[in-house]
């Protein structure tokens, strides 16, 4: 492994820039003729880090090149669908936040709903109140807020001297319509919100909100708010390759310019240590070797120019490696309707 | 310039130079001398201090000075002002109730902000002295948070009560609710001798001297070796020697040893003193005739005794006149006028010795106070004048009633008159000639730092359009004082100033106690002097604002001493006093109107204020009155520090030093202390910064919500920037922040950044980035009018069919007002009202008929929709309904709109571009903006770029940064800070196509920028046109987007297509397109014809029509209307 990386092409990355980054892709493609025998035997994809609430994802793509990466990527961000809030019905607003502004909020509100199990909304506009139960989900906030008559006679801090203050996204209510009380028993929890405690709005008392809100399934194109992921990206494997024995203090001051964990100190002889890469992987590249005059033509920093480790954060409503999943689904379907259109042609 | 060494030798301390020369610390958290400084009384300290004193001091001389009215008619009836004074501002409720107002409620039901004024008077009724108490004479309206205001030395609990915001500065006043500021107008100062050169190269020694009673300009000018008096009484110059002996000094002697008996004034004198003798004018009688008959002609010559008695009268009350005259003793007036020809000969021989006209020393600030305190007392006087009319009038009147002079006091004159000049701006004054324009304007709060830089503001009274440098460009004066950075560019430039951040103030200052301690410090008086020792080589004159006080022969004594005791508090703290050597003289400075700023002092080498007294300070225990009143600091004014040596920090102080500055950057004034760094840009980027971040839009105040502003813009999510000044917490724009901390990366992307266009991210955009609310009222009052008819509101008409209110009243409630919470598309009726047809005629008898009116509903007329955020019914001054409607916009940015960073650096969105499209690094951040870099090489802002690097590593490590003027985090410690959370040292981060996905090839320099959204939005300014209204006369296109006007081809675009040849277009666009019209002519008489009939002919026979345009048919009428004859010759095209 350690030898077929170095005869590897690299990304160099020099003090103020990348030069042979024009050449990027002629790097991945060197010796090549592609063929879809040959991809499937080279790529690879190693699942690196999952956490706990499946909503971050870190994983390596090895040996494809960047578009179908970068496809994914964006696939992600804009092409998977996610369910949002999209029409606020406002019955009674004297908070202090506009309608419109308060409508903006919900709308970013992220919530549980499984997109799958719902259809994109229809197109044509009928009359109001009239959805379907197959593409929408109705939500309800009803905040109220009063005078606290238990409040501590001295307290003078609003927490404690009114009640229902503070709007959270707890405050939303799922209310079924159709045939979803049947559908979804659990609806409850399954259409909530992902997270209780973001705050809508501050009130005092004798203000009021009460408004019905519809969610339906949309896509990240469309507006953020439907985008599955807080973010979805990747980054290429860093290489570092030491060109230069770096001994003594210089070691230890090497070793203080990449992120922590990436280069250890090897006692080579009493007293001597020489600073060696132990794992290039989750260096943050912030080139500041460069500052050192004496450090800087002992090491070529680098990137692997097909090993992509892609992070996928999650909003919340599916894991991420599902998402992942359904970004392939799309790309797929994408691929067909291409090839449909093609054979279409004549 | 040899007294002047040997003075400064006298001045510095003898003192050991090693012993004290060693290294002086610095004062840690100096800075918070500041915050304490503004904490007194707020950034607009100037003029709340001026209007306090007008309303508690000067108003009570004013009324003094005029306290006795008298009648013709008897001898006996006099009226005496016993005391006068203004309450707190209320507002009537009917007859002579009234109750206490709040400026918010001012301003929302469009009322005067205004206290009563009232009066103790003592005057006579028939045969009894009467002495009444509290009469109201009229309402001064009150500048809020001045001492009368009810916001005076509020909590910030009660502000909010009364609906007022803490962070609102005051200082402006709220006529017909609507909030005028009164600028400070910088002007020459009066009372002091200037010298000056003229076109001819004559040199001119002016004095303008003002006092209570009249303004007069008297000029001493040297021409061909004589010197004469110009002044505006007299048609020519008058000899000075006559005025001499017209003022009873006939011995030429005498003149003489006033002037100076050295060789070289004696040498200039003879001429003059040769042509007074030619004139044959030897005695007093002689030369008051003289002047008699040199008088200018007035129109209305009254009678007097003798034209001697009365050109004495002159003499004493119109040739400097501030000068005091008491029996007619012209002792001192007469040593005035020596020392000016006096100067005059100095300067013939030195030309160093000129004044500077620009020099900041030379010139007062009148404030809020003073330019109220002229009005007033004009107000005042007239009425007086009224009532001395009244009784002539009515007392020889035999009534029933006894004659009582209170019944006919009308206290609207005085209301009126003062609220109809600050609401116009108009300052007619006729007693001083004074008639100024734009001496007010109304508050501008399209931002918090709108309405900051406004109460700062300094407007000059030159010409705006004479095209001379001198008073524009920036004066070594302005130091401290005015902001070097904020001036508007274009006519105003360096005209209109503003104030820095430390400046105060002066108002006038008692002179007794001065003119007291003067002499007890060894000043001796002038009128038992004789010429010969008052111009003594050895003594120097002492002047009280101007005035001469006496000699005095040590003066650096009185200088010290008179230092010190001001510094114990004896002395007011703005007394200035300063010693001119070149004109052998100290002047003392007690008037108002002069610029001062507070200086630690040092001495011997070390300043006063210790590291303690700052952790005093902050601890609370300290505040700066304290330093002031234990003489640690002292305010200078320009003219003594121009006397004083100080050290900009601690590490210069050196022997000799005797001030040091408090903090460097309170030289710069509000606006420009927003700018981070503003130390390291290109001098005019700061000033554009000054003027954009006036346009910029975010928080107002903090009743926001709770105005009802003819145009309000806040930004929905606005951040305090990530970048901070210390200016910026000392005027809380952290807490009312306009603008938002945009992640930038300064890149190029696609072609739609060229000239400093912007790419934004659309997935910002969505979540709220540079989201603004829109608010503007509609007004609506209800009026009555004489004919016991009023306006009125209707309901909604409803549809006889649907039984539904009509598409256009759809959303008016019942009440005939549309409901809160509403959308409005334009067209829309808002309020239904309707109004009398008839309200000039009759009183309506009641019964006969119903009065018709018609419907003048009030419409929404704007394409975009908006919100009714909500409807107030109240009533105005005039008891007439008042409804105001306040609508709202929500505004997303898009393509057009401008934003800027605080740097001058403006820009508007080219493109708005996908969050996947936009690049990313290797965390996956891609920024929400992205800026061309080649907006800096030419700009050199090389503040933005410290700005952006300050805030990222301020990001990361969760801490603003500051980038205080001159001061601030330095670039290497943000630079380790970035290194340490493992970002690149110098900012630059791999980034990643988000198109292709391949990395860039340049690192890219990229983190968190505070932009501002200017106001200018696209959805205002859009507009286009396919055909719509037409002017009346003409009958061409109407002109502007507000009348759906035309886009107008214009003279230029006209010779572009005249050189091209495109004589098609050209008919297309000039006639076809705007007003073609077809005109009968008759090919006999060549005059235009009617529906082919030629009047003037009386026949139809050669009549033809051609198109032309209209205006050019109107131009043939009215030069027939006027008898010229355009005759037309048709000729056939094709022949």
């Amino acid at each position: 492994m350690e030898k077929k990386q170095k005869t590897k092409p690299h990304i160099i990355m020099k003090e103020h820039g990348i030069p042979n980054a024009f050449e990027y892709d002629n790097l991945l493609h060197l010796n090549d003729d592609w063929s879809i025998d040959k991809f499937k035997e080279t790529f690879q994809i190693n699942i690196v880090n999952e956490s706990e609430n499946k909503c971050e994802l870190e994983f390596d793509l090895i040996g494809c090149s960047c578009a179908l990466a970068n496809t994914y990527r964006r696939i992600l961000l804009s092409e998977v669908p996610s369910m949002a809030i999209e029409k606020v019905y406002m019955l009674n607003n004297t908070s202090l936040i506009q309608d419109e502004v308060l409508a903006h909020r919900l709308g970013l509100l992220p919530l549980k709903a499984d997109p799958r199990l719902f259809e994109y909304p229809s197109k044509i506009v009928n009359e109001e109140e009239e959805v379907s139960d197959q593409d929408t989900l109705r939500y309800e906030i009803k905040a109220v807020c009063k005078w606290n008559s238990q409040a501590p006679k001295d307290s003078r801090r609003p927490d404690d001297i009114y009640t229902g203050n503070n709007v959270y996204s707890r405050d939303i209510k799922w209310v079924p319509i159709g045939k979803q009380s049947e559908l979804y028993p659990q609806g409850e929890k399954q259409f909530s919100m992902i997270a209780d405690d973001i705050l809508i709005c501050k009130m005092r008392p004798n203000q009021e909100i009460h408004a019905f809100m519809h969610a339906v399934k949309g896509i990240g194109k469309d507006h953020a708010k439907f985008s599955p992921v807080a973010t979805a990206t990747y980054r290429l494997l860093p290489n570092i390759q030491i060109v230069k024995p770096i001994r003594g203090e210089m070691a230890e001051r090497f070793k203080n310019c990449f992120s922590p964990g990436v280069i250890e100190l090897v006692e080579i002889s009493k007293g001597t240590v020489e600073a060696k890469v132990k794992d290039a992987r989750y260096d943050s590249c912030s080139r500041n070797v460069f500052r050192h005059d004496d450090l800087k033509d002992c090491v070529q920093l680098g990137r692997i120019p097909d090993h992509f480790i892609f992070t996928i954060e999650s909003v919340g409503a599916l894991p991420s490696s599902v998402l992942f999943i359904e970004a392939v689904k799309v790309l797929k379907e994408k691929c067909k309707t291409f090839i449909e259109e093609l054979d279409n042609i004549d | 310039m040899g007294s002047h060494k040997n003075f400064d030798s006298m001045c510095t301390f003898k003192v050991d130079g090693k012993k004290y020369n060693r290294v002086v610390q610095h004062i840690q958290n100096k800075w918070k001398l500041v915050p304490a400084f503004l904490k007194g009384k707020g950034l607009v300290k100037q003029h709340i201090d001026s209007f306090n004193y007008f309303v508690n001091v000067e108003i009570k001389k004013i009324v003094k000075a005029n306290e006795k009215v008298l009648s013709d008619a008897d001898p006996l009836f006099y009226v005496k002002y016993l005391n006068v004074s203004i309450g707190t501002p209320d507002i009537e409720e009917g007859f002579s109730v009234s109750r206490p107002t709040t400026p918010h409620e001012c301003r929302l039901r469009d009322l005067n902000y205004s206290a009563p004024i009232t009066v103790d008077i003592e005057y006579m009724r028939g045969h009894q002295p009467i002495i009444r108490n509290n009469l109201l004479i009229g309402r001064m309206p009150i500048m809020l948070r001045s001492s009368n205001c009810v916001l005076s030395e509020k909590s910030n609990f009660e502000l909010a009560k009364m609906n007022e915001c803490p962070h609102d500065p005051g200082g402006y006043f709220i006529i017909n609710g609507q909030e005028k500021v009164i600028l400070i107008q910088e002007q020459m100062l009066r009372n002091r001798i200037i010298l000056e050169e003229d076109s001819k190269n004559c040199i001119i020694s002016s004095c303008n001297s003002a006092t209570q009673e009249r303004k007069t300009k008297t000029n001493v000018i040297g021409r061909t070796g004589k010197y004469y008096l110009r002044h505006n009484i007299f048609q020519d110059d008058i000899p000075v020697i006559v005025i001499f002996k017209a003022m009873g000094i006939v011995c030429d002697q005498e003149i003489v040893q006033l002037i100076g008996t050295e060789e070289n004034f004696m040498k200039k004198i003879g001429c003059s003193l040769e042509e007074c003798h030619a004139l044959n004018i030897f005695a007093q009688n002689q030369a008051l005739k003289y002047l008699g008959n040199k008088r200018k002609q007035k129109r209305f010559t009254v009678v007097k005794s003798s034209i001697t008695d009365e050109m004495k009268d002159v003499l004493a009350s119109n040739i400097l006149n501030h000068v005091p005259v008491i029996d007619f003793n012209f002792k001192l007036k007469a040593t005035y006028l020596a020392l000016m020809i006096r100067k005059v000969m100095i300067a013939e021989t030195d030309g160093k010795l000129l004044d500077d006209r620009d020099y900041y020393g030379n010139k007062r600030l009148e404030l809020a106070g003073s330019l109220l305190s002229l009005m007033f007392e004009d107000l005042f006087k007239r009425f007086n004048w009224e009532l001395k009319q009244i009784a002539d009038k009515n007392i020889p009147k035999i009534k029933a009633a006894q004659f009582d002079i209170v019944k006919h006091m009308r206290h609207d004159l005085i209301t009126n008159g003062l609220a109809c000049a600050i609401s116009s701006g108009n300052w007619t004054i006729k007693r001083f000639k004074m008639e100024r324009h734009g001496v007010t304007q109304v508050l501008s709060r399209l931002s918090y730092i709108s309405a900051l830089g406004m109460m700062t503001r300094v407007n000059s009274q030159f010409e705006k359009t004479r095209k001379v440098s001198g008073p524009r460009s920036l004066q070594p004066s302005q130091w401290g004082m005015l902001c070097p950075s904020d001036t508007p560019e274009g006519e105003g430039c360096g005209l209109v100033k503003n104030l820095a951040l430390m400046t105060h103030i002066t108002t006038e200052i008692d002179e007794e106690p001065i003119m007291r301690l003067a002499f007890n410090l060894g000043v001796e008086n002038v009128n038992i002097l004789g010429g010969e020792e008052i111009n003594n080589k050895n003594v120097y004159m002492v002047f009280l604002n101007g005035n001469i006080l006496g000699i005095v022969k040590n003066c650096y004594r009185l200088v010290t001493v008179f230092r010190l005791l001001r510094r114990k508090g004896l002395v007011n703290q703005f007394v200035s006093i300063y010693p001119q050597h070149q004109h052998r003289c100290v002047q003392i400075s007690s008037d108002g109107g002069r610029l001062c700023r507070p200086y630690i002092i040092v001495e011997l080498c070390q300043p006063l204020v210790k590291a303690e007294h700052i952790k005093l300070l902050e601890q609370g225990v300290r505040s700066f009155e304290d330093f002031l009143h234990d003489g640690l600091i002292e305010y200078l004014d320009v003219n003594e520090e121009n006397d004083s040596f100080i050290a900009f920090d601690e590490s210069r102080i050196k022997e000799g030093i005797t001030h040091l500055e408090i903090e460097p950057f309170t030289l710069l004034g509000v606006c420009a202390g927003l700018v981070p760094y503003p130390h390291h840009n290109q001098s005019p980027r700061n000033t554009y910064q000054c003027a954009m971040g006036k346009q910029a839009m975010g928080t107002i105040a903090y009743n926001q919500r709770n105005r009802i502003d003819t145009l309000m813009y806040n930004l929905v999510y606005p951040h305090a920037p990530m970048v901070k000044t210390k200016t910026i917490e000392l005027i809380n724009f952290d807490k009312l922040p306009a603008g938002q901390n945009a992640i930038v990366a300064v890149m190029s992307y696609s072609g739609y950044d060229i000239e400093d266009a912007l790419i934004i991210n659309k997935a910002s955009i969505d979540r709220g980035y540079g989201r603004c609310l829109v608010y503007r009222n509609v007004k609506c009052t209800l009026k009555k009018y004489a004919n016991q008819t009023s306006d009125k509101i209707m309901g909604p008409l409803i549809d006889t069919v649907t039984k539904k209110p009509v598409l256009k009243h759809d959303i008016i409630d019942n009440d005939g007002i549309v409901a809160p919470g509403e959308m409005v598309e334009n067209k829309k009726v808002m309020v239904n009202k309707s109004t009398p047809s008839m309200n000039i005629g009759p009183v309506n008898a009641g019964s006969q008929g119903q009065t018709e009116y018609k419907e003048v509903a009030v419409t929404y007329k704007n394409t975009v929709p908006a919100y009714i955020e909500k409807v107030m019914i109240s009533s105005n001054a005039e008891d007439a309904y008042l409804i105001k409607l306040l609508l709202r916009q929500t505004r997303r940015p898009e393509i057009g709109d401008k934003f800027s960073s605080r740097h001058g650096q403006k820009g508007v969105t080219g493109l708005i571009v996908e969050q996947e499209d936009m690049p990313f690094n290797d965390s996956g951040i891609c920024p929400d903006m992205i800026m061309n870099p080649h907006g800096f090489p030419s700009r050199m802002t090389v503040g933005k770029l410290i700005e952006l690097l300050a805030g990222k590593a301020g990001v990361l490590k969760g801490k603003f940064h500051y980038g205080t003027a001159f001061g601030g985090s330095r670039v290497e410690d943000v630079c380790e800070e970035l290194q340490s959370q493992g970002y690149n040292y110098l900012g630059k981060d791999m980034f990643y196509s988000g198109l292709t996905g391949e990395p860039l090839q340049a690192y890219i320099y990229s983190g968190p920028v505070y932009y501002q959204k200017l106001k200018h939005m696209v959805q205002d300014k859009m507009h286009a046109r396919a055909r719509g209204p037409r002017a009346v006369l003409t009958r061409q296109p109407t002109e502007g987007r507000s009348k759906d006007g035309g886009l107008r081809l214009g003279e230029m675009e006209r010779d572009c297509l005249i050189g091209y040849g495109a004589s098609m277009m050209l008919i297309e666009r000039l006639m076809l397109s705007s007003d073609a019209f077809d005109v009968d002519i008759c090919n006999k008489c060549g005059l235009m014809a009617y529906s082919g009939y030629c009047h003037s002919c009386r026949s139809s026979a050669r009549v033809s029509t051609i198109t032309m345009p209209y205006a050019c048919k109107l131009l043939f009428q009215e030069l027939q209307s006027m008898n010229i004859v355009p005759r037309l010759t048709l000729k056939n095209y094709c022949d």
